[in-house]
């Protein structure tokens, strides 16, 4: 596939911002600056961004529990979501939703899920009323593989099938739900298969590798866009750390394979490829990189000079005013 | 007395009693290898096998629904959800199918389930990992609800629970699974239906659930120094209510305070102070008073979170008014 220059740089730029933000989080976290817990992302980046880089402004997302990636690569602002994740007045939902709750409709980014499988369906009614509206806009549903297992997925997919409704239902397998192996908790080695069952295209691909995860998703929204419905996309890959912040993910993996994962780096691969094809060189991605260092320092500082809401703010929102 | 914390008096009490009968399995999401997301069931699975300790998919109606069919068969299932809040997903397992199978099939069939679960919020786990559902089950015939206020009473509750004949949800609480406390070496079980009468007095009654016991306590200690003697009721079981234990106390005392960390509206608190009026209207000196969640989802911030949960001072303030 041909990508432009500037395509190539951007899509390394939001998979480093993604990765200095999910550090600057386990940073954060470690410093007791962030109240709760987080899911971080670091080692599925290639996905949201191979994805989300195929996206208009208006176009849907829903993401999941794991979802910082997911709207770093929809265009999330890293001040508004880190003063969230600290339970800021300044963050994207008032600190009323913290990490796995951010929403920013005017990014087409209907919010994070903490519940398994709870935005498959959801997503499934956003592109019916993209059908019903006729505006051509296309929804991403992310999910991992042990969403995958939920009687919301496979109504979900159905309904999202039958009605031939312009999604794509993108599965992250990073092989782990927890600590429970994808292996151990369904008979089948391939999500995507579960596609044959509701007669959509079912496509697997590298999750490490953008440009695989963008010419297989370019596919599938295209598809979605001309009215021609779903499809389900499995991308491997793994989550380089435990399931959150607060757990090491030692005791249920084996080390040689997350060792063999972390050499399957996304980012490393892409930078290689990258300075290889004389697109950019050492020099200019360690000044990429450092600029968005300074971004991610002043998202902490920002959210860390931040107020917390007022206690009597918990009682609005319930309701419409 | 040695002290262990409330999840090793879980384990305990699961390992107890599936030594003791083979048919109790336990089965849910991370139970098995990890030993449950709150250690609640560490080391059952390297000693019972995975034939007796399931790690499921995440498939809660699939977990509930297949202790069900379990239960029916001569199982004694013990199914953990992870959060409270994934009742939610169970729902119709529980709700339609548990909780009615022995009164459909005219007495035929027995549902001997236990379902695991917890309430409480105060760690900043946001709106989906911080309810306290339990009153939505009470309004559920057929279910017996459980709410062990410690590790002393989570064993012997949950023992019980296993050797019951019907399905019972137990509530454990979030924030006390790391808590220690005295549990005898030698065995015992709690019965299901006695509340517990923690601390005797006779100027007001609390009547407290779960977590809120030992809160209570707290403030009982408190209100000692002004000479108020506070009798703290540790309800212990929401459904069958042990009525004769709350009767007998609102009648000593006059006055009752209610604490219970579900949201107000159409809560535990407000059931168990109807009963009292339906009751014991003339021996009420004054109206009971109600401390509870706010009416509020549970917001991540911690500000916000304090400001909607029950607290001691929150309970403090409530037995002051009610003497004024
Ligand atoms: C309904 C529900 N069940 C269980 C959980 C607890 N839980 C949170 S994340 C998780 C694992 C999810 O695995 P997967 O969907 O593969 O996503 P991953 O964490 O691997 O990104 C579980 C079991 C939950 N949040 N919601």
């Amino acid at each position: 596939m041909k990508l432009s220059k500037e395509k190539l740089v951007e899509m390394l730029r939001k998979m480093l911002e993604i990765r200095c933000f999910e550090e600057a989080i386990y940073y954060v976290y470690a410093q007791g600056w962030m109240p709760g817990l987080a899911h971080l992302y670091i080692g599925q980046e290639a996905i949201a961004v191979g994805v989300c880089e195929n996206l208009k402004k208006d176009d849907y997302i829903t993401s999941t529990h794991r979802g910082h990636g997911h709207l770093i690569a929809k265009g999330g602002d890293l001040n508004k979501m880190m003063a969230e994740v600290m339970g800021k007045v300044t963050g994207y939902c008032k600190g009323k939703g913290g990490s796995m709750h951010i929403a920013a409709p005017e990014l087409g980014i209907m919010g994070a899920n903490g519940i398994v499988g709870g935005s498959i369906p959801i997503a499934t009614g956003l592109g019916l009323s993209s059908k019903l509206e006729k505006d051509s806009r296309v929804t991403i549903c992310f999910f991992g593989e042990g969403a995958s297992n939920q009687g919301a997925f496979h109504e979900g997919l159905n309904m999202g099938s039958l009605w031939k409704l312009p999604i794509v239902y993108v599965c992250e397998n990073n092989l782990y739900a927890i600590s429970v192996s994808q292996q151990r908790s369904q008979n089948i080695e391939d999500v995507a298969t579960r596609a044959k069952a509701y007669g959509i295209p079912g496509e697997i691909v590298d999750g490490n590798d953008v440009l695989a995860v963008y010419e297989v998703a370019q596919k599938a929204i295209n598809h979605a866009r001309e009215g021609k419905g779903s499809t389900l996309i499995e991308c491997k890959t793994y989550r380089w750390g435990g399931h959150h912040v607060g757990d090491p993910g030692t005791a249920y993996r084996p080390p040689k394979e997350v060792k063999l994962w972390k050499d399957k780096c996304p980012i490393k691969g892409f930078k290689f490829s990258l300075i290889k094809r004389k697109i950019l060189t050492q020099t200019e991605i360690d000044n990429i990189e450092n600029e968005i260092k300074q971004r991610v320092d002043k998202a902490i500082e920002f959210a860390r000079k931040s107020s917390y809401p007022a206690p009597e703010e918990a009682l609005d929102d319930i309701f419409a005013k | 007395m040695r002290e262990i914390t409330y999840a090793q008096a879980i384990k305990e009490a699961l390992a107890e009693e599936m030594r003791c009968d083979e048919n109790v399995v336990v089965l849910g999401e991370d139970v098995g290898i990890l030993g449950g997301n709150f250690r609640a069931t560490a080391g059952l699975y390297q000693e019972f096998g995975e034939k007796r300790v399931l790690d499921t998919p995440i498939s809660e109606s699939g977990i509930i629904g297949c202790a069900v069919g379990l239960a029916m068969a001569g199982f004694r299932p013990v199914a953990e959800l992870m959060f409270g809040d994934f009742v939610c997903t169970a729902m119709d397992q529980i709700v339609n199918q548990a909780a009615k199978i022995r009164y459909m099939s005219g007495g035929k069939l027995s549902v001997p389930l236990v379902i695991r679960t917890n309430i409480g919020a105060g760690r900043s786990s946001a709106a989906q990992h911080s309810q306290s559902l339990h009153a939505w089950f009470c309004h559920t015939p057929g279910l017996k609800v459980i709410m062990p206020s410690s590790p002393y009473e989570v064993k012997g509750l949950l023992k019980s629970a296993i050797r019951d004949e019907d399905p019972v949800m137990i509530f454990e609480h979030k924030g006390m699974y790391n808590k220690k406390g005295e549990v005898p070496e030698e065995e015992y079980t709690i019965s299901i239906g006695n509340a517990d009468i923690k601390r005797e007095g006779k100027d007001v009654t609390i009547i407290a659930t779960s977590s809120m016991v030992k809160e209570s306590m707290i403030v009982a200690d408190r209100l000692k120094e002004e000479d108020i003697k506070v009798e703290v009721i540790d309800l212990r079981t929401l459904v069958p209510m042990d009525k004769t234990t709350i009767i007998n106390s609102v009648k000593k005392t006059g006055r009752l305070v209610i604490v219970d960390e579900g949201v107000k509206q159409a809560g535990i608190t407000a059931e168990i102070a109807v009963m009292v009026t339906e009751e014991v209207f003339d021996f009420l000196d004054g109206p009971i008073e109600r401390v509870a969640n706010e009416n509020t989802p549970i917001p991540f911030s911690p500000p916000l979170e304090e400001f909607v949960r029950p607290t001691q001072e929150k309970i403090y303030q409530a037995v002051k008014k009610i003497l004024k």
